[in-house]
């Protein structure tokens, strides 16, 4: 996937014009509104994937709950990167930044696994700094607090903190 | 729990302590003390165990919670949010570099991982060389550590190293490179592993479980969740503190103000967020240094894989290094770095992995088997590594843009290639540099030919910091310094500094030690300076 500069001046300025067509806001608590919810539901199966649960009903569920963790990780932070995530976010569920900025054509809640983990390899390497940073944020927001949930640590082998004291 | 820990903390409150709750109040409040102390942090904790036995009245402020061993539940989840700034996920301005910090009473030496070093003689020559501060000997400084490593108990750890921590001495020996034990500030450790998080047994001589009761039990008050917003100036002195109090939560002021006001105001907030605090109250700053010669030791991370499990997370973080990289060239000389081996927890280890989807998730899978060492650049020595700026963002929160200049991407590099050659050593199967475009490399010859290609830029090498020092730099020198060679900050009568923030340099060690050393030095001289006797000396 190539991000031209163009595409990248455009989500440097992404938060302002977001903020421009969706009026200003106060730095504020990030709300997983409907579109930030469907751009997040399609980026974690792609992050996580290997990670999540093969059998259909488990690997919803799984996707759910890495939705959730992420929600609550975004909600930890202070205001102002709040702001920052809920821009990205917004941005992202705008069908013509999705399209040329991201390189995903179909609507996030038909993007496939590979469709949206050639935008994240795209975006991890790319040579324009927000679009780095971006993936960084995601990849950290995703990855991060779905390890740090118990329900994950019998698939990495990890027995957990000692009982007698973790309770 | 089925284990009781006895919890000096709760004792301490059920007996009489004055803590004051930000989060709790209900209207604005005034308090008038002799001593006002900015942060309960190495520096803040040592100062206000000193002044409290000098018999000074003292407030201490700190802008985290007051958290102990009964909330300290080894859960990264809980403990990042609640016990770190940002919640550990503070960055630099160009977000290339993660900034570990602590945010509660104890500050950074609560979630610390226990290494104590003295600072090294090479850091204080340079600093008697450059910045004329004649008073910092090896010689000088030595009674003021040898004083609080007895009050801490930082000692010879006498367990054996963890698999983590005995590959790198292993790996090292294969090589001929000399590695050590590392001092820690415990008693009694249970060899959990879960520094990072709080300790639960406290057994981690950290200012929240030492110098901070102490201080209470003289009488100090503690004030929590409460943020130091301004220093109020009248003339050349500082008539009062304004500080926000905080909601539960701790990031949004609750609407009430504290008013502390004293005759004496000590700084010790930290890195970044002291020279914040001196910024946003306009403190003299007649050559523009102030926040200035910020430094992070940038921290690079190779992960190698084992055929052994290595239980990374099990036992005590961080007993083994090597100075052998800092001791092989000219201090100002090309980058130099110290290497540790790191404790590995599931959230922090799989955020700072790099790649995503299978290849992540497949890694994940080998985590009982993985490897850790990190490589400590020595940054602030070179002419081309003066660290970073400290500026303010427009809601007045503090933000440090730190270029990675080509000498300390040159010093990454190197740094990648001794570690990775030290796992191989050591034996490892493959191993991971912690960079987007390296390879998961089966062969010393692999990584060094992939690593010497690699791309050192901003972003794409994981660059993570956990020591934060300098920005508020000490010389006698007004145009070297914002702050004399005894705290006390220039131009102004009644305000100092005792943190790391004083340093003109990183220190090329963790900083605990100098932190503790050089801040009872300070702290003793202003006791008496205010006192007119001779300060008291701590002791466990």
């Amino acid at each position: 996937m190539q991000v031209g500069a163009l595409a990248a001046l455009a989500l440097a300025a992404g938060g302002g014009i977001y903020r421009a067509t969706h009026g200003a806001a106060p730095a504020r608590r990030f709300v997983l509104d409907g579109d930030a919810k469907a751009v997040l539901d399609a980026i974690v199966p792609a992050m996580l994937d290997g990670a999540l649960p093969p059998d259909p009903a488990a690997r919803g569920a799984a996707i759910a709950a890495a939705a959730e963790r992420t929600h609550l990780a975004i909600l930890s932070l202070p205001l102002a990167t709040q702001k920052e995530i809920a821009d990205l976010f917004g941005l992202l569920a705008l069908g013509p930044a999705r399209r040329w900025l991201a390189g995903v054509p179909d609507a996030w809640t038909s993007a496939g696994v590979e469709q949206v983990g050639a935008f994240l390899q795209g975006w991890r390497t790319s040579r324009f700094a927000t679009l780095q940073t971006a993936y960084r944020a995601l990849h950290d927001l995703i990855i991060g607090p779905w390890y740090a949930d118990p329900s994950t640590w019998d698939a990495i082998g990890y027995p957990g903190p000692i009982k007698e004291l973790g309770a | 729990m089925s284990t009781a820990i006895p919890d000096p903390i709760q004792a301490g409150l059920a007996a009489g302590w004055q803590v004051i709750d930000g989060a709790a109040l209900q209207a604005d409040r005034t308090i008038e003390a002799d001593v006002v102390i900015v942060g309960s942090g190495a520096g803040g904790g040592v100062t206000a165990e000193i002044l409290a036995l000098a018999g000074l009245k003292i407030v201490i402020v700190e802008e985290g919670a007051l958290k102990s061993s009964k909330d300290f539940k080894m859960r990264e989840a809980e403990a990042y949010p609640s016990l770190y700034q940002e919640s550990a996920a503070r960055a630099t301005k160009d977000k290339a570099i993660t900034i570990l910090q602590g945010r509660t009473v104890g500050g950074s030496t609560t979630v610390n991982w226990t290494s104590s070093f003295r600072t090294p003689n090479g850091t204080l020559d340079y600093w008697q060389r450059h910045f004329g501060l004649e008073d910092y000997s090896a010689e000088a400084l030595a009674p003021w550590f040898l004083m609080m490593e007895q009050r801490l108990n930082v000692g010879v750890w006498l367990t054996p190293p963890n698999e983590n921590n005995d590959l790198l001495k292993r790996g090292a020996a294969r090589l001929g490179i000399p590695a050590a034990a590392i001092m820690r500030n415990v008693k009694g450790c249970w060899n959990l592993g879960y520094c990072g998080m709080g300790c639960p047994t406290n057994a981690k001589q950290s200012m929240l479980v030492t110098t901070i009761p102490a201080a209470l039990n003289h009488g100090a008050t503690l004030v929590t969740r409460a943020r130091a917003q301004r220093l109020v100036f009248k003339g050349d002195a500082v008539d009062h503190l304004l500080c926000s109090a905080l909601d539960a939560g701790g990031f949004a002021p609750n609407g009430h103000t504290l008013t502390l006001r004293a005759r004496h105001f000590v700084v010790a907030g930290g890195a970044i967020n002291s020279p914040a605090l001196l910024l946003r109250s306009n403190a003299p700053n007649p050559h523009g240094l102030l926040g200035t010669r910020t430094f992070l030791h940038p921290g690079l991370a190779s992960l190698a894989f084992f055929a052994q499990r290595v239980d990374g997370y099990a036992g005590a973080p961080q007993s083994i290094y090597s100075d052998h990289f800092l001791d092989a060239q000219p201090i100002d000389g090309p980058i130099g770095y110290k290497l540790e081996a790191p404790p590995l927890h599931p959230l922090i280890l799989s955020s700072a992995l790099t790649g995503f989807g299978q290849a992540h998730a497949g890694m994940m899978k080998e985590f009982p088997h993985m490897h850790g060492v990190i490589a400590l650049l020595r940054d602030g020595f070179h002419p081309d590594s003066r660290g970073g700026s400290v500026a303010l963002q427009a809601d007045g929160a503090p933000l440090l843009d730190y270029p990675m200049t080509e000498v300390l991407w040159d010093g990454a590099r190197r740094a990648l290639l001794s570690m990775a050659e030290i796992q191989f050593a050591a034996g490892a199967s493959s191993v991971q540099p912690l960079h987007e475009m390296a390879g998961r490399y089966t062969s010393w010859a692999a990584a060094k030919a992939g690593i010497g290609q690699l791309p050192f830029k901003s972003r794409l090498v994981k660059v993570l910091s956990a020591h934060v020092m300098g920005g508020c730099t000490m010389s006698d020198d007004e145009r070297l310094g914002v702050v004399g060679a005894d705290g006390r900050y220039h131009g102004v009568r009644n305000l100092s500094v005792h943190d790391g923030s004083l340093f003109p340099t990183s220190i090329g060690a963790n900083p605990q030690l100098s932190i503790y050393g050089i801040g009872a030095r300070l702290a003793s001289t202003l006791a008496q300076a205010l006192t007119g006797k001779p300060a008291p000396r701590v002791s466990a």
